[in-house]
C-alpha cells in the first residue's frame, strides 16, 4: 500500500513539475562529442555514415519486387523528391491513419508499390535507404507535421519519456532533460535529439536506427526494450521530433 | 525477493543481516561498474578509479554526514526520502516497470552486499577526505 501511494505521488509530481529544455539551451548530440569525432562527422570523406548513404543511393535506383520498379521509377532523383521528407517524419500514413516513421514508410512503399518484401529492421539495406533519404534533409530544420491526428501519439511518447523503467528505475527525462551535460561515468549525457539518425556509432562499429539507440538505453537501465517497429517507439520518436523541432538535420550523425 | 525492514524516520536502524558488513568487500562493490554502479553517478575518494560520474553528491566524507541507519535507507530505497530521486532503490524488487527478464524479481544488491557497502561508506570521514578531494 505504501509503495502504491509513493508511486502515485511520484507520478503526480512528475506531471506538475515538468522540466523541459528551453529552445535556446538545446544542443545537438554532436556538441557533446570530442573534437575528433565531431570532425569525423563533419567531413563527408571521413564520415563512415556516408558509405551507407552511397549504398542507399544504389538501392534507390535498383528495381525491386514483382513490379520491377525502383524508388526512382516513381520518385525520380532523391535530391529533389526527398528533400525535407525525413525532417517531417514520423507522419500519418493516409490509408491507415496511423503514424509511421521513415523506415516504416520505406517498407510500406516496398510492399504497396514495388510489391517487394519489407526490409528487416536494422538490416544493412533498410539503414542504407533510410540514411540516403534522410541525407536529402541535411541542414534543414526538424519540421514535425502540424497534424492533430499525431497529438495523441506525441502525448503517448511524452508519457513514455517521463516513465521510469527497469530495475534501475530511470526515465529518459531524468537523464536527458534534467541532467544533460553531466557525466555518467566517462560519458557526457546528451539531450537525446533524434536529428542525426540513422547514425554511425563507433561503439557499434556500424549504422543503427534511433530505435536501436533507444533499445540500448532501455537495456542500460535494465528494462525490457520495446520491439523494433513497436507503437511505443513510434510514439517516442514523434515526441522526440517535436522536442527537437527547428534543429537542423545532421544525418548521417557519428556518435561515440 | 527483499526481506522486510523497518523504516524509522530517515533511517533503517537494524542491519539487514546478522553478519556485520565488510568494508573491503563493500569497496569492491562500490567501484564495480556492473554491480554497485555507484561511480557512474557519484564521485568519491577512489583515486585509482578513472571516469567517475557527477550526477550525484560526492561520497567523500559521507560517513561523517550520515550514520549507518541513514545510509541503509538511502541504499535500500532512496525514493522513501525523496520520491524524485534518481538514485536506484538497491534493495527493492517490486513496483518497478518493465524490468528486463534477467533482472525481474531480483534486487540490485543482496542484503549482505548492502551491509558491506554501508560499512565502507561509514568509514569515509570528512577528516580523511581532507583537502585532497575538494
Amino acid at each position: 500500500m505504501i509503495r502504491t501511494a509513493l508511486i502515485a505521488f511520484t507520478t503526480t509530481v512528475a506531471v506538475t513539475a515538468i522540466a523541459q529544455i528551453a529552445p535556446g539551451e538545446r544542443r545537438s548530440g554532436a556538441e557533446f562529442m570530442s573534437p575528433s569525432t565531431q570532425a569525423m562527422q563533419k567531413d563527408d570523406t571521413s564520415n563512415p555514415g556516408m558509405l551507407a548513404a552511397l549504398e542507399g543511393e544504389t538501392l534507390w535506383n535498383a528495381p525491386a519486387g514483382n513490379e520491377g520498379k525502383s524508388c526512382a521509377s516513381c520518385h525520380g532523383p532523391a535530391d529533389k523528391s526527398m528533400k525535407g521528407v525525413a525532417a517531417r517524419y514520423p507522419a500519418i500514413h493516409q490509408s491507415t491513419s496511423m503514424p509511421v516513421d521513415l523506415q516504416g514508410r520505406i517498407n510500406l512503399c516496398r510492399s504497396d508499390n514495388q510489391k517487394a518484401s519489407p526490409l528487416r529492421f536494422e538490416s544493412r539495406e533498410l539503414l542504407a535507404l533510410t540514411t540516403y533519404v534522410a541525407l536529402q534533409s541535411r541542414g534543414m530544420p526538424v519540421s514535425p507535421p502540424d497534424d492533430a491526428r499525431l497529438d495523441p501519439f506525441r502525448n503517448q511518447g511524452e508519457t513514455l519519456w517521463r516513465q521510469r523503467f527497469g530495475q534501475l528505475n530511470f526515465s529518459c527525462a531524468q537523464c536527458h532533460d534534467d541532467n544533460w551535460g553531466k557525466r555518467l561515468g566517462s560519458a557526457p549525457i546528451p539531450q537525446a535529439h533524434p536529428n542525426g539518425y540513422p547514425i554511425y556509432r563507433l561503439e557499434w562499429q556500424g549504422m543503427g536506427s534511433l530505435q536501436r539507440r533507444l533499445r540500448n538505453c532501455m537495456a542500460g537501465v535494465r528494462a525490457e526494450p520495446f520491439g523494433f517497429g513497436s507503437d511505443e517507439f513510434i510514439a517516442l520518436e514523434l515526441y522526440l521530433m517535436s522536442r527537437a523541432a527547428g534543429m537542423p538535420m545532421e544525418t548521417p550523425g557519428v556518435r561515440p | 525477493m527483499a526481506q522486510e525492514f523497518i523504516v524509522d524516520g530517515d533511517r533503517i536502524s537494524a542491519p539487514l543481516t546478522s553478519q556485520p558488513g565488510d568494508a573491503v568487500r563493500g569497496r569492491a562493490i562500490v567501484v564495480d561498474r556492473q554491480k554497485g554502479l555507484c561511480l557512474l553517478c557519484h564521485t568519491g575518494p577512489f583515486a585509482e578509479q578513472k571516469f567517475q560520474g557527477n550526477l550525484a553528491p560526492d561520497l567523500s566524507g559521507v560517513g561523517s554526514r550520515l550514520d549507518s541507519g541513514q545510509l541503509r535507507l538511502r541504499l535500500v530505497d532512496s525514493l522513501k526520502i525523496n520520491p524524485q530521486s534518481i538514485m536506484p532503490s538497491y534493495y527493492r524488487a517490486d513496483g518497478l516497470h518493465r524490468v528486463g527478464t534477467n533482472w525481474r524479481g531480483k534486487t540490485i544488491l543482496s542484503a549482505q552486499d548492502i551491509e558491506d557497502v554501508i560499512a565502507m561508506l561509514a568509514s569515509l570521514s570528512e577528516a580523511d577526505a581532507g583537502g585532497v578531494q575538494k
